[in-house]
């Protein structure tokens, strides 16, 4: 056999063996999803999202643990956005290049790869002990913020480090300042990226378990947060209130939790179809980021 | 020169961390003219004139040594606002650089920087500096499509138009033609031609021809050294230094 004849071989294997492990991983991953769906068919009703967990498998259902996983996820978006890139805008475009944002640098990037239960059990210190906020939705929320907040900034710098240098020049060559750069020209040709980044972080954050466990919430809640907006008869007849921001919470990856280890066979089938809805709104998110990763690809 | 000077240079050095890139550079640039800073590449033309708007402010090791004086005043002294100063001194660069937004907002956003956000003013300005910049025939029924919509020479014209909308007096041009084909070429060299009258014009260019087609006096920049300066007919005709005698008739560049 010659080189050349060798050479091709190489490649007809190489390819072979590239198609098997694409092919791999989508197997296994359909053979999940398959296997849940069948598993978690006959619970998916509708009364399913409307009910409150319950010792009856066929009553049970996920109101509180969905609604607890929004509440959980406006709360982390509250805080781990507006920090996030404010944080990547400075790190990017106004700290100066020296050791100290080096050693920053180095320090988010590794904060990203940090398992999630060290941030539980820095929330349960920090949120529920020192600041009193006990197994809040806020403590979770926060919680989460932590686990988030460095691939947040991550990704905030890489999208405005896509941004060509030359835009920057224009605006500052036309008496721009820096933020006047930044906000108007910067950001909004950077958006689109940083949108991408922030959504694949939360929907990343909406499966966590780990930290919540360790932060100690619940896995049986029969009620929900108070609602922050609520009508009466009474004047000013709307009434707003963050009440609900220090309620107690359960989410659905714990309920889902909980069901599982449940003896009752009943269960099982809940947290199939528990675990049908979460995929469903990871899937969902995932689908906004792609698609807003493609509307905002431009060229310069 | 009998004109009146917008750019007195004296003595400028200039470096990039260790790196000298100007050497005891000594200029008159007169008010209301082209003047051309020419040379081979990596010549210091363009430091040289990112130093008219302290554009090298942007590059953390740049350092100078020496003074620029701007219609009298101190450029590098620390009453100076930058911002303020930019805004009177515009620039257009090498490469077509518009913003990712359309047409009108490209040019508006110079205005809206300085508080202008009057509606029918703004649509004013944009009019006229499309039309000045010779782009206004092009653009005027898309004038909310995107600037990238644009071709390469469109959108030099248009980078142009947002120079001339914030109402500066001196304009530098940084080789704006070498992403540009031959036509496109000279239309802005029409352009800078008739910006003449109003503003003050100083052109980086490698290009000899160029040169000698669209200014009226020339600094030959070789090596950081400023090697020779003068009236562009001049230089051209009996050049005074064998260098640049050299680079004009192709010997090297």
């Amino acid at each position: 056999m010659n080189r050349v004849q060798w050479n091709k071989r190489i490649d007809k294997l190489f390819n072979v063996f590239g198609i098997g492990a694409t092919a791999f991983g989508l197997l296994i991953l359909l053979a999940l999803i398959l296997d849940v769906l069948i598993d978690g068919f006959p619970r998916l009703r509708w009364d399913f999202l409307t009910s409150f967990p319950s010792r009856k498998p066929e009553q049970a259902g996920i109101l509180s643990a969905w609604v607890g996983t929004v509440w959980i996820m406006l709360t982390t978006a509250l805080f781990a956005i507006p920090l996030g890139i404010g944080a990547g805008i400075y790190l990017e475009e106004y700290a100066p290049k020296n050791r100290v944002t080096d050693f920053i640098e180095i320090n988010i990037a590794n904060l990203a790869g940090v398992p999630s239960v060290i941030y539980g059990i820095l929330g349960l210190g920090l949120f529920v002990r020192a600041m009193h906020l006990d197994r809040s939705v806020l403590a979770g929320g926060l919680t989460l913020v932590l686990l988030i907040l460095p691939v947040v900034i991550l990704s905030t710098r890489e999208a405005l480090r896509a941004v060509p240098f030359s835009i920057r020049e224009a605006a500052y060559a036309l008496g721009a300042t820096k933020w006047q750069a930044v906000r108007y020209q910067v950001l909004p040709a950077a958006v689109g990226n940083i949108m991408t980044g922030i959504i694949l972080a939360m929907s990343r954050a909406i499966g966590e378990t780990a930290p919540l466990i360790t932060l100690g919430a619940l896995t049986y809640i029969p009620f929900l947060p108070q609602h922050p907006v609520s009508f009466s008869a009474q004047v000013p007849f709307l009434h707003f209130s963050l009440k609900g921001f220090l309620d107690p919470f359960t989410v659905l990856p714990i309920q889902i939790f909980n069901w599982v280890s449940r003896p009752q066979k009943g269960f099982l089938t809940d947290a199939a179809a528990g675990i049908v809805v979460l995929l469903a709104i990871t899937l969902f998110m995932n689908g906004i980021a792609i698609y807003l990763r493609h509307k905002n690809q431009k060229r310069w | 020169m009998g004109l009146k000077t917008a750019f007195q240079v004296d003595n400028l050095n200039s470096f990039y961390g260790t790196k000298q890139v100007l050497k005891n550079i000594c200029l008159t640039i007169p008010q209301k003219s082209v003047t051309s800073l020419m040379g081979p590449s990596g010549c210091g033309k363009s430091t040289l004139i990112r130093c008219f708007n302290r554009m090298n402010d942007l590059v953390k090791s740049f350092r100078i040594e020496g003074k620029i004086f701007y219609s009298g005043t101190d450029l590098y002294s620390k009453e100076i606002d930058v911002t303020e100063l930019r805004r009177e001194i515009g620039m257009v660069f090498q490469k077509p650089n518009p913003f990712p937004k359309s047409i009108y907002e490209n040019i508006a956003y110079g205005l809206r920087i300085h508080g202008v956000n009057d509606r029918d003013y703004l649509d004013g300005i944009v009019e006229e500096s499309l039309k000045r910049a010779a782009l206004w025939e092009e653009v005027k029924d898309r004038l909310q499509e995107s600037a990238f919509s644009l071709s390469g020479g469109q959108q030099q014209r248009l980078c142009i138009a947002r120079a001339l909308a914030v109402k500066p007096h001196v304009i530098l041009f940084d080789e704006p033609c070498s992403a540009l084909d031959p036509i496109a070429t000279a239309k802005i060299e029409e352009l800078i031609a008739e910006l003449k009258e109003n503003y003050t014009i100083v052109i980086v260019t490698h290009n000899t021809a160029q040169a000698a087609r669209v200014s009226d006096y020339t600094a030959f920049l070789y090596l950081g050294d400023l090697i020779e300066v003068g009236s562009t007919e001049k230089m051209f005709t009996v050049p005074q230094d064998k260098r640049t005698e050299q680079y004009l008739t192709g010997k090297f560049g």
